[in-house]
């Protein structure tokens, strides 16, 4: 399979011999930079592209099919209308929050981003507390949602920022019960290492019943997180307008559309990573020859894939469900998920401690 | 029923009822999308007989229509829109004088489709037509005569 180390260790001895050391980690730092926005956005044009043909297809329509062929430019042509509105000052805003919230959100999610595990070697930010690392970076966004909602000096957004606020806090308890279950299960934090590992069968194969379980609080509370409906009480047009986007416009709005649909990215991400097996390829034991051919595919075929399909599980679940009140939606998070993940927990360490696992 | 009562009896109801859901949207994300392509399905594009586009006049081949002037299409037309005007002619074998159709005018522009003249006259003589590419640029040219 093929190792990005290589060419990383190459790209880094090549610039080390033409220019000073600091110089060289500068020039890295910059190229890494640029690397990963690219990619963010080019994720973000696929994931917005998808949303809306997944979504016609799910209501029996086709979806965007005039600009360019089968509509391929519509997010082209989103992203320009976006670009030429006019960007408004609201008079009586707290301006510097009120400009710092947006991009507060998108650098969460694009920190975030960064730990993800594209292929073997190709990981911006890998350390030994990856995971707990991501659970912090993808808090953060938060602060945003609250700042914007308060800045805007504007009663809904207050107060879709409020909901949106006890929603993602609450259920970052449940992402958090979900991952810690499959760290039990990997015995590391790592976000590389927990992907070796899985290149000998993946973790919801492995775990078996609380792995799934896992996975299933996992997918619904990462729903939650991105808040999208089931889950969209931020946003209630009969109520609260816009929630806390209500007075944002131009590309003000622009970066928090691009911030929640590339959180739902990481949040399939993070399930291909942790459940799935990241850039792992198909391991069935005892079927040497099929385990070879299953290397050949790249890494990152293998990550992408899981991860739109971890997408196209989230879009499934968006399409389908009508969404809660507020109150059904802590409800759900206290009385069920909660408990539910901490029982899941236990039964996953005594799977561990007892050799139960595959 | 009952099982809805205690905790786990309510997840394992929550479950059924979320799987229902889903399986019921799977079925449709693969079924044949309906959506009509329009302007390129043109010859193809099926209308349902009954749709009503226009109101027209058949004429047989002669180039006769079944009107008798009657105007109780006129008369039942809530908007207005058809106008009729009669002239009386001498019939040649008995000579006693009748009434028929001089013009039938037809504001499409006004007409919201009820079929109330269809429905009213006593002869058939109007119908509504699946021709519905009306669109002009003037308002003038919606107004049509229907007899020829």
């Amino acid at each position: 399979m093929l190792d990005f180390t290589t060419i990383t260790t190459a790209i880094d001895q090549y610039l080390h011999s033409v220019m000073p050391a600091p110089a060289a980690t500068l020039t890295e730092c910059a190229i890494v930079a640029i690397c990963a926005i690219a990619a963010y956005l080019v994720f973000a044009i696929v994931m917005i592209f998808m949303e809306r043909k997944v979504c016609a297809a799910f209501q029996c329509r086709l979806g965007p099919t005039r600009v360019g062929f089968w509509g391929i430019l519509q997010v082209f042509a989103d992203v320009f209308k976006m670009l030429i509105k006019e960007i408004i000052e609201i008079k009586r805003s707290d301006h510097i929050l009120y400009n710092l919230a947006p991009f507060l959100v998108v650098m969460s999610s694009l920190i975030t981003f960064c730990c993800l595990p594209f292929a073997q070697g190709l990981q911006v930010l890998d350390f030994n507390i990856g995971v707990f690392f991501i659970m912090a970076a993808s808090s953060f966004g938060i602060l945003g949602i609250l700042l914007a909602g308060w800045s805007s000096n504007n009663k809904f957004s207050m107060i879709g920022a409020m909901r949106s606020g006890g929603q993602m806090i609450s259920y970052e308890l449940s992402v958090g019960l979900s991952i810690l279950t499959l760290v039990v299960l990997s015995g590391t934090m790592q976000i590389s290492e927990i992907v070796e590992i899985q290149t000998q069968g993946w973790f919801i194969v492995r775990g078996h019943i609380p792995a799934i379980i896992a996975f299933i609080i996992y997918i619904i509370a990462g729903n939650a997180e991105t808040n999208r409906a089931p889950f969209d009480l931020p946003e209630a047009e009969s109520e609260l307008t816009a929630g806390f986007h209500t007075e944002y416009s131009g590309m003000g709005f622009g970066l928090f559309y691009v911030a929640e649909f590339m959180n739902m990215f990481i949040i399939a991400g993070i399930a291909s990573a942790l459940f799935l097996g990241g850039w792992a390829p198909l391991y069935i034991p005892g079927l040497e020859s099929f385990n070879n051919a299953m290397c050949w595919i790249p890494g990152i075929v293998w990550f992408l894939g899981k991860t739109f399909f971890v997408i196209w599980l989230l879009m499934w679940i968006r399409w389908t469900f009508p969404r809660m009140r507020i109150d059904q939606v802590l409800v759900l998070e206290w009385k069920y998920l909660v408990p539910i993940g901490l029982l899941n927990l236990l039964i996953m360490t005594i799977c561990v401690v007892m050799g139960w696992t595959l | 029923m009952e099982t809805r009562n205690t905790y786990i009896g309510n997840i394992i109801h929550a479950a059924k009822s979320l799987l229902t859901g889903m399986r019921v949207t799977l079925r449709e994300f693969f079924t044949r999308k309906i959506t009509e392509q329009y302007p390129e399905n043109r010859s193809t594009l099926h209308i349902p007989s009954r749709h009503r586009a226009t109101l027209v006049m058949p004429h047989d081949a002669d180039g006769n229509n079944k009107c008798i002037a009657c105007g109780l299409c006129q008369q039942t037309c809530p908007n207005g829109t058809i106008s009729i005007t009669t002239k009386t002619v001498t019939d040649e074998e008995t000579g006693k004088s009748r009434k028929v159709l001089a013009e039938y005018h037809y504001d499409l522009g006004a007409c919201m489709f009820c079929q109330l003249c269809v429905n009213i006259c006593p002869k058939g003589a109007i119908e509504f037509s699946n021709e519905f590419e009306n669109a002009v640029f003037d308002r003038k040219k919606l107004i049509i005569k229907l007899n020829r």
